[in-house]
This record gives structure tokens, C-alpha cells and sequence, in this order.
């Protein structure tokens, strides 16, 4: 028998299969920095964008036929099910999205496209790895090459000192919180022996988890605590976002966060190590209480938005917080719903504010939106719809996703979080509702020149309008996906979420 | 049409025609009278179309008609779940009414976005009338929290100086207080697997619900609170006068005839509905509310120097009379309760178009800049009068019979109660007929005064139908209560032993 296993950790074909997405989006990458040089400099922006563009959806097209082959692959260290189905796909929309919106604005910007439009494809790449790797080392690769793209993509408005800040703190920052997660995997090993979620979580089930065991996890979570942005991780949200080109934003508030939030829910609920409820539960309340509580005096749109981020992450935090098996299919399934319904209201808020905010990002304040609701009807009611799914309002994907996770987090009798998270989603919707009555509300006082909405922004723009509507008028899909994702989830790792220590948990009644 | 093809998709048409409209106005080029004419038609067309109700309704039946219920969402538990009972008929009927009467009152007072104006106020139609509707608890909240977004705007785009101070104001504090009514709701389901208000009900009702002793209080609070602030209850009113003072004259009108109804209804279909412990065991308190509201409300109103923020006042004060009913859980009370609420949606909602008619004229709400205005607007005089009689609650007009039912059914519960109350009607005759002789009688102190012009056709079309419904309303008061009293004694059978301990105190 010997041989035979020895032919099969030679990667076969279904093995590149199944990162299928990251091998051709590695390849749209590599030809727009090749070509980069040999275009033109004025038509490249077109050019290149639209490879980009096609890159993504072919990346869309890979996933889709990768699902079909659900399985390990590379000795073991990714796998294919509906879970990293779900955040590939969601990663590489967000992309084609964020893409699409940037022509206009690297236009404007006067930005060259060549590397922007690469970077978002490798970050992308790095996302994807992260969302099917079940090898903690090979989740720190794909961590970093998504986080180091970010890190360049931020710094882009290169003669804005604003942007190198942005740049220069979400680098430095970032690198700290990596090595955090570094730090976490390696006492991981120490204490199991091995770096797969599988085997550790096999080897935990077999003995009581040490100290060790704990502070790996801990560790881990301020690394992922920190892409995420979430309490007390959250520090260098609002100024990165600030001097951060505006699609860019919308592209690092969403997909990064996406994949982030794919690798916590792996570690938290196949390494179920018991006693990270209070940590959960305290950063859950800490982030939404914060962010939403900083969000309330901000007048510049993409810090107030920074700070919502921080308390959607505070949100999503609410559905991890759970640790019996039945409870945690319904956490998991909500928190995936969560980032595909944030994707989709945040990014299109994103596009709005980058068509807006014009050249050298001068209207980015709370009094450039003044008016708008009669200057640019269209473009006003387009934001209205996606700040309305940001506070929660029934007919919108964010109020489903909201619900879901406060329904969730009720079944598992955490009424207190829940209450904490109610009451932000309340005072959330009072600085959400600074900007609509600014647009309809207030006379715009200065001149504020908005250009015409592009072809390729107005596709944008109605991709998201239509998923943020379409997640809160037809959630039932979405929602099904999630489930089943979440049960293959829970069911591929054997001491998942308490499963086999405890089949029937205390107080159950049935 | 035969009515058995028609009855089960009646409440859906009725509920979104109007939102239909709003969609075709968006299409449309922005010709304002073509707009106008329009949203009226489309109002018409809904009124006529609720008319349907009351004609096919079984007034026997207490339970719920016109039954529709569809799977929507399958994971929660959701579904399409509309039906009326003689509880909500009127109050469909109400709002379908004073929409035609709205578009007929802004019909020149609005000259600005005069498209987002009438397709926001037809959003607000359907949306009123879904809550009114649905019987998912699920769909209930989704109306609910969609007349929100419509009225805020209204208020803040279409007001008055305060407007956007005012629109924020009515926003967050219906927000934060209907997050709790989300939690409660979802607690519910958590612990039902259901959001169906008549399933929830049973279960309740038959014990099976799992927790449910230890959260009932905090379930009735939670739905209790979302409720009292839109009623609004004292000490939970302060938002009203802003809105009220700054909103356009067809948002005052359907906030103060509908949307105040929301509240009121919701404590009667769901705080009695689902929990007739927790009503009993905090009736004492909710009671003394009500008649700090009657009695405050018609105080703070007497010193008004605004006309509309008196008007505003003496809905707290009106509104105190139905949640005094609702709590007395008498047949009396709660028949009265549902009175009162009809009534004051017709009286109030025509003493703010008669206010708005003034503020066109004047571009002031300020009792002391009229006087004497009988002589030159004696049509007017006479219009303001009748409603104002119909408000104080004279005998023949809708006002005295809602509060007569109520009154009796709190000396049922309670003497004092009744006592107490009763001060509230002569409170109301004070305000109302001191303003009326304040603005109307004597001679015309302000020489502006002298020259304005008397009610226009458009504006007798809209107040005059409102004087129709209250003198209908107050001769014939059974064609309404004939449809509501079985209702109202289905809602207390569920809990015959509590309302005997209540009576026999």
C-alpha cells in the first residue's frame, strides 16, 4: 500500500481543480503587469480594467465548476465544499464589483491602472486561499499575500500624505497583527503536534485542551481580530479608510473582512475550544457599541462609514458566540449571510461615495452630500437604499442579515448580547440617517460638481442595488446555501462545535 | 364581480395599489398636475376597493376574513399572512378614506418635488394599511417599520422650519423603541418556530411554549413599549408636537389618523392578544398613564399658543381615552377604545386640514395672529365648528360615542378611573371651544385677516367628507360596532376568568 499513497500526495488532476479560481486569477494578474508596460498609458486604463474585469468573471466561472468537485486536495490542505465555495465566490464578486467601479474613479484620480487592477486580483487570489485552506500555514500564506496588496492599494493617491499614512499604518499594524496569528499557529503546533484544523481538532477531542490550546487562540483571534476590525482591534479602521482611495475601501471593508470572518469561522467552530464564549461575546458588544458610538460624530462619510464597519463587525461577532452544535449551525449559516449582505450594501455605499468624491477626493464630507437628493436624484436614492440596508430596514439584505444573526444568537438564549446589539442597531441608524437627511433634507450650500454616472460605475452600482435588494426580498437561497455550508462545515471536523463531546447538550429539551 | 373569486386576494390590492401608484409616478414625467390627478385617482380607486370589506364582511363572525397565507420565506418560518377581523376593518377603511382627502389637501399647497411628495404619501398608504393587515408577526414589523422611512421624509423634506430636527426626532424614537418589539418577536420565534401571530397565540395560550413564564413580562414590555411610544403615551409623547408642528398638512393628518392608530391597535391585537396575564397584571399601571395623557395632554394643550401643537396635544389626550378602553378589558372599554380611534382619526385628521387650510393663507399656526375670522371666512367658521363639536364629543357626532363606551367601561374596571377620565371630556370642550372663539369670534383684530380668501372647491372636497363620516358616525354608530363588537368579545374570550377579576376589583 505504500506506494499507492505515495502516488497520491502527487497532486492530481482534480487537485488543481480545486484552486482552479486562484490559478487563473494569478494568471489575469501576471498579464496585466505584463502588458502594463507595453500599453499605451492614456487607453490602459480601459484596457487593463476590463482584463481585470474578465479575470474576475472567469475566476466566477472556475469557482462555479470547482464546486462540482468537492473534496482535499495537495495533501490535504484545501478543501472544497460549499463553505469555501460560498466565500470564493462572494470574494471574487466583490472584486468584479469594486472593478468595475474603479474605472471612473481612476480616471478622475488621474491614477495609473496597471498594478491597482493586478493587486486586486492577487488580493483576491490570497482571499481565495484563505477560504479553502484547512492548513493554519497555508492560511497564513493566503493571509498575507491578500493583506500585502492591501497594504499597496491603500497608499494609491500617491500625492495624498493622507493615503501613504493610510498606507503606512495598515502596513505596519497589519504586519503586528499577522505575526500575532503566527505566533498562535505556532503554539498550535506545539500543543497538537500538527498545523491541519482536522487533525487538531481530532487531537483536542482526545485530550483536555491545555493553556497552551488558549492562548493560541487568543492569539489568533487579535490576528484576525484585526483584519476584521474589530474591538479593541479596531483602531487603525477610520484613518485607513480615510486616506484609502474610495473603491479601495470598499473592496478592504468588504472581502478581506469576508475571508477574514471564512478563517474564524473554520478555527472557532472546528477547534471548539471551550471558553472563547466570554471573549466572543465581550468583543462582539465592545465593537458594535464602539464603532457605532464613533460613528455618531464623524463628518467625513468614509470615517463615519469606517466606524460603521467596525460595528458591523461587532454584528457578525454576535453569531460566533455560540457553542452548542445546533446553535452554532445557526450562528455559522447567519454570519455567512451577514458578510455576503454587508458585501453588498457597503461596497455599493463605496461606489456612490468614490463617484462623488471626485478629483483628489475632495467631497468626501458630510456637507458635499447636501442637496444631492435634488442635484442627482438617481444617485441619492441609489445610496438611500444601501444606508437603509446598513441600519437594518425590512426589505433590504441587511435587515435579514441583522435578523438572522439576533434570531440566532435568541435560540442560543444570549439575550443580552442580543439586547446590546438592538439597541446599537437604534443608535446605528441615527448617523446613517445624517446622510440621507443631508441629501433630502438640506440645501446644498456650495457647489459640488457631480459628474455623469459611468457605464461601467452604473453596473456597479446596480449589481449591488439588486443583491442588497434581492438578500432582503428572496433571502431564502442565499440562506439555504449557508445552511448547507454550515452543516458540511461542522460535520467535516469531527470536534466541531461540541459534537461529539457533548450529542445532547445540557437543557435541551428534545 | 362575484366575491368568492375576489375575497381572498382583496387585502393584497388593497394593500398595494397604492404602491402600484407610487410606482407609476415614478415613470412619470414631472407634470404636477397629471401627478396629482394621479395619486387621487389611485387613492380613489383603493378606497373604493377596501369598500369591499365592510360590504362582504361577516359581521357575526368574530375571527379573521378575507384570509390569505402564502409560504414566503421558508427558513424563518415566513409567510404572506393577511386577514382582517372587524378590529382592523375599520381602521383599513380609515386610512384608505383619509388618503383621497390628503392628496385632495395638498393638492396647491405643495409646489416643490410635487412627484416625491404623492409617491411617498402612497408608500405611507400601503405600508399603513399592511400593518393593519398582516398577521405574521414577521410582515407586521416589515409594515411597521416601513411607514417610518416615508414619514420621516415627508416631515423632512416637505416641512416646516423645525423639519429636520422634527423628522429625526420621530425617527429614532420610533426606531429605538421598536428594536424591542424586534427582540420580543424574535424570541418568539426562537421559541416557536413561528411568526404566525394566530399559531403564537395557540401556543401561548395552551402553554407549550418553552421559557415562557420567566420571559413573558419582558416579551409584553418589549412589544408595550414599541406600541406606547406611537400611541404615544405619556411620558413618551414628546416627539408628537414636533412632528406634528413641522410636518406638511397630509402627513399631520395621517399621522395623527393612522399612524397613531398603529400603536393603540398593536396593544389591543398583540399585547392583549398574546398576553392577557401580563396585560392584567400591568393594567393598574398602563391605566394610570393613559389618564395622566388625558389629563396632561388636554392641560398642555389649553396653554398652547400654536394651533397645531394644541391640535397635536389633544391627540395625547384623545389617545389616552383608547388605551384607558383598551385596558379596562370590558366589552364596553374595548368597543369604545376602537371607537375613539376611528373617530379621532376622522375629527383630528379634519381639524389639521382645516389648520393647514389656514397656514396656506397665513403661513402661521399662531392663535393670537387670528381673530374675528367668522366674518370674512364664514364657510369656514362653520366647517372648523362642526369638527371641533365632533372632537369636544357633543352628542350626534362621532366623538361622544367612543368616549362614552370607553368611559363606562372604565367605571366597570375602576370608578376612579371613569371619574378621572370624564374630566378629560370636559377638559377637551375647554381647549377646543376656547380656541374656536379665540380665532373665529369678535372682531377681525389683524387687518391682514380682512382679506383672506374663504374655502376653496378642492378644500371643501376634503373636510367636507370628514364632517359626513362624523355625523354618520355619531347617528348610526352601530353600522361600525356592528363589526366590532364580535371582534372585541373574541379578544376577551381568550381570557374570561382575568376580565371577571378585573370587573369584580
Amino acid at each position: 500500500m505504500m506506494p499507492l499513497a505515495q502516488i497520491q500526495a502527487i497532486p492530481q488532476g482534480a487537485d488543481y481543480i480545486r484552486i482552479l479560481p486562484e490559478l487563473i486569477l494569478s494568471i489575469f494578474g501576471i498579464v496585466i503587469m505584463v502588458l502594463d508596460p507595453l500599453v499605451d498609458e492614456e487607453k490602459s486604463q480601459k484596457t487593463l480594467g476590463l482584463i481585470g474585469f474578465i479575470g474576475t468573471l472567469a475566476g466566477l466561472a472556475s469557482t462555479w465548476y470547482m464546486a462540482e468537485f468537492p473534496g482535499l486536495a495537495f495533501s490535504n490542505t484545501i478543501r472544497v465544499d460549499g463553505f469555501s465555495v460560498f466565500f470564493n465566490f462572494l470574494v471574487i464578486a466583490i472584486a468584479a464589483v469594486v472593478i468595475l467601479s474603479s474605472f471612473e474613479y481612476l480616471a478622475v484620480q488621474r491614477i495609473r491602472a496597471g498594478e491597482y487592477y493586478a493587486l486586486i486580483l492577487f488580493s483576491v487570489v490570497g482571499m481565495s486561499v484563505m477560504s479553502s485552506a484547512v492548513e493554519l500555514v497555508l492560511i497564513f500564506i493566503g493571509l498575507e499575500i491578500s493583506s500585502i496588496s492591501t497594504y499597496i492599494l491603500a497608499g494609491f493617491r500617491r500625492n495624498e500624505a493622507s493615503s501613504a499614512e493610510s498606507s503606512l499604518k495598515y502596513f505596519l499594524l497589519g504586519s503586528f497583527a499577522t505575526a500575532f496569528f503566527l505566533y498562535g499557529v505556532a503554539l498550535m503546533f506545539g500543543a497538537t503536534g500538527s498545523t491541519n484544523i482536522d487533525i487538531i481538532s481530532q487531537r483536542l477531542l482526545a485530550s483536555r485542551p491545555e493553556m497552551l490550546v488558549y492562548t493560541s487562540m487568543a492569539l489568533m483571534f487579535v490576528g484576525l481580530g484585526f483584519k476584521v476590525a474589530a474591538a479593541p482591534f479596531h483602531v487603525w479602521t477610520p484613518d485607513v479608510y480615510e486616506g484609502a482611495p474610495a473603491p479601495v475601501v470598499g473592496f478592504m471593508s468588504t472581502a478581506p473582512k469576508a475571508a477574514a470572518f471564512a478563517v474564524l469561522l473554520r478555527v472557532v467552530f472546528s477547534i471548539n475550544v471551550p471558553g472563547r464564549f466570554w471573549f466572543l461575546w465581550v468583543a462582539a458588544a465592545l465593537s458594535m457599541t464602539l464603532g457605532n458610538i464613533g460613528a455618531l460624530v464623524q463628518n467625513n462619510v468614509k470615517r463615519l462609514l469606517a466606524y460603521s464597519s467596525i460595528a458591523h463587525a461587532g454584528y457578525l461577532l454576535v453569531a460566533f458566540a455560540m457553542t452548542t452544535p445546533d446553535t452554532s449551525l445557526n450562528g455559522i449559516s447567519a454570519a455567512m449571510f451577514y458578510t455576503a449582505a454587508y458585501a453588498a450594501m457597503n461596497v455599493g455605499a463605496f461606489a456612490v461615495v468614490s463617484h462623488l468624491a471626485n478629483a483628489g477626493e475632495r467631497y468626501v464630507n458630510l456637507e458635499d452630500y447636501e442637496g444631492l437628493g435634488r442635484t442627482s436624484p438617481l444617485l441619492a436614492a441609489t445610496l438611500t437604499v444601501f444606508l437603509l440596508s446598513l441600519i437594518g430596514i425590512p426589505m433590504t439584505g441587511g435587515f435579514f442579515a441583522k435578523f438572522y444573526v439576533f434570531s440566532a444568537a435568541l435560540r442560543a438564549n444570549l439575550i443580552w448580547l442580543t439586547i446590546i446589539g438592538v439597541l446599537n442597531s437604534a443608535i446605528g441608524a441615527y448617523y446613517y440617517l445624517r446622510i440621507i437627511v443631508a441629501m433630502y433634507m438640506r440645501e446644498s450650500r456650495k457647489e459640488v460638481p457631480v459628474g455623469p454616472i459611468s457605464l461601467g460605475l452604473g453596473l456597479a452600482l446596480a449589481i449591488s442595488f439588486v443583491a442588497t435588494l434581492y438578500l432582503g426580498i428572496l433571502p431564502n437561497r442565499v440562506l439555504q446555501i449557508s445552511q448547507h455550508s454550515a452543516h458540511e462545515l461542522v460535520q467535516a471536523a469531527p470536534g466541531a462545535a461540541g459534537v461529539a463531546q457533548n450529542p445532547r447538550p445540557i437543557g435541551s429539551t428534545n | 364581480m362575484n366575491t368568492d373569486t375576489l375575497s381572498p386576494y382583496i387585502l393584497t390590492l388593497v394593500t398595494f395599489v397604492p404602491l402600484g401608484g407610487a410606482l407609476l409616478l415614478t415613470v412619470l414625467p414631472r407634470r404636477d398636475r397629471d401627478i396629482r390627478v394621479i395619486a387621487f385617482l389611485v387613492s380613489l380607486i383603493t378606497f373604493g376597493l377596501s369598500l369591499h370589506l365592510p360590504v362582504y364582511f361577516h359581521r357575526a363572525i368574530g375571527g379573521f376574513q378575507f384570509e390569505i397565507d402564502k409560504s414566503w420565506i421558508s427558513t424563518p418560518n415566513i409567510h404572506y399572512h393577511m386577514a382582517i377581523d372587524g378590529i382592523s376593518l375599520w381602521l383599513v377603511v380609515l386610512t384608505t378614506f383619509l388618503t383621497p382627502l390628503c392628496v385632495l389637501i395638498s393638492w396647491k399647497t405643495v409646489h416643490e418635488r410635487v412627484k416625491e411628495f404623492f409617491i411617498l404619501l402612497l408608500i405611507l398608504e400601503t405600508a399603513l394599511i399592511g400593518v393593519f393587515t398582516s398577521l405574521d408577526l414577521f410582515l407586521f414589523y416589515f409594515f411597521w417599520e416601513a411607514t417610518l422611512i416615508p414619514m420621516a421624509l415627508l416631515i423632512g423634506v416637505f416641512g416646516h422650519e423645525r423639519k429636520v430636527y422634527a423628522a429625526v426626532k420621530f425617527f429614532m424614537y420610533t426606531m429605538i423603541a421598536s428594536v424591542f418589539m424586534l427582540a420580543a418577536i424574535l424570541w418568539l420565534y426562537a421559541h416557536t418556530g413561528s411568526f404566525d401571530f394566530v399559531v403564537i397565540r395557540d401556543l401561548i395560550a395552551r402553554g407549550q411554549v418553552s421559557n415562557f413564564p420567566a420571559a413573558a413580562q419582558w416579551l409584553f414590555l418589549g412589544f408595550f413599549v414599541a406600541f406606547a411610544v406611537k400611541v404615544p403615551l405619556f411620558p413618551f409623547h414628546t416627539w408628537l408636537p414636533d412632528a406634528h408642528v413641522e410636518a406638511p398638512t397630509a402627513g399631520s393628518v395621517l399621522l395623527a389618523g393612522v399612524l397613531l392608530k398603529m400603536g393603540t391597535y398593536g396593544m389591543l391585537r398583540f399585547n392583549l392578544g398574546l398576553f392577557p396575564e401580563q396585560a392584567r397584571k400591568n393594567a393598574s399601571w398602563i391605566m394610570a398613564l393613559a389618564l395622566i395623557g388625558i389629563i396632561y395632554g388636554a392641560l398642555v394643550a389649553m396653554v398652547q399658543p400654536n394651533m397645531k401643537k394644541l391640535i397635536a396635544y389633544s391627540s395625547v389626550s384623545h389617545l389616552g381615552f383608547v388605551v384607558l378602553g383598551i385596558f379596562s378589558f370590558t366589552q364596553s372599554g374595548l368597543n369604545g377604545a376602537m371607537f375613539v380611534m376611528l373617530a379621532h382619526g376622522i375629527s383630528t385628521g379634519g381639524l389639521f386640514m382645516l389648520a393647514g387650510i389656514l397656514h396656506e393663507r397665513r403661513h402661521t399656526y399662531e392663535i393670537s395672529e387670528f381673530g374675528g375670522l367668522a366674518t370674512p371666512m364664514p364657510v369656514y367658521a362653520i366647517s372648523y365648528l362642526f369638527i371641533v363639536l365632533a372632537s369636544v364629543g357633543l352628542p350626534l357626532l362621532n366623538g361622544f360615542v367612543g368616549e362614552f363606551l370607553v368611559l363606562n367601561g372604565a367605571f366597570q374596571a375602576r370608578p376612579i378611573y371613569g371619574i378621572l377620565g370624564a374630566t378629560g371630556v370636559i377638559w377637551s370642550a375647554c381647549y377646543l371651544l376656547w380656541m374656536f372663539q379665540r380665532v373665529f369670534y369678535g372682531k377681525v383684530t389683524h387687518p391682514l385677516n380682512n382679506g383672506l380668501a374663504d374655502m376653496l372647491g378642492f378644500e371643501k372636497a376634503a373636510v367636507w367628507p370628514c364632517a359626513v363620516a362624523a355625523l354618520l358616525m355619531g347617528v348610526a354608530p352601530i353600522l361600525w360596532l356592528g363589526a366590532i363588537d364580535p371582534a372585541v368579545q373574541a379578544t376577551l374570550n381568550a381570557f374570561p376568568q382575568i376580565v371577571s377579576k378585573v370587573v369584580g376589583q
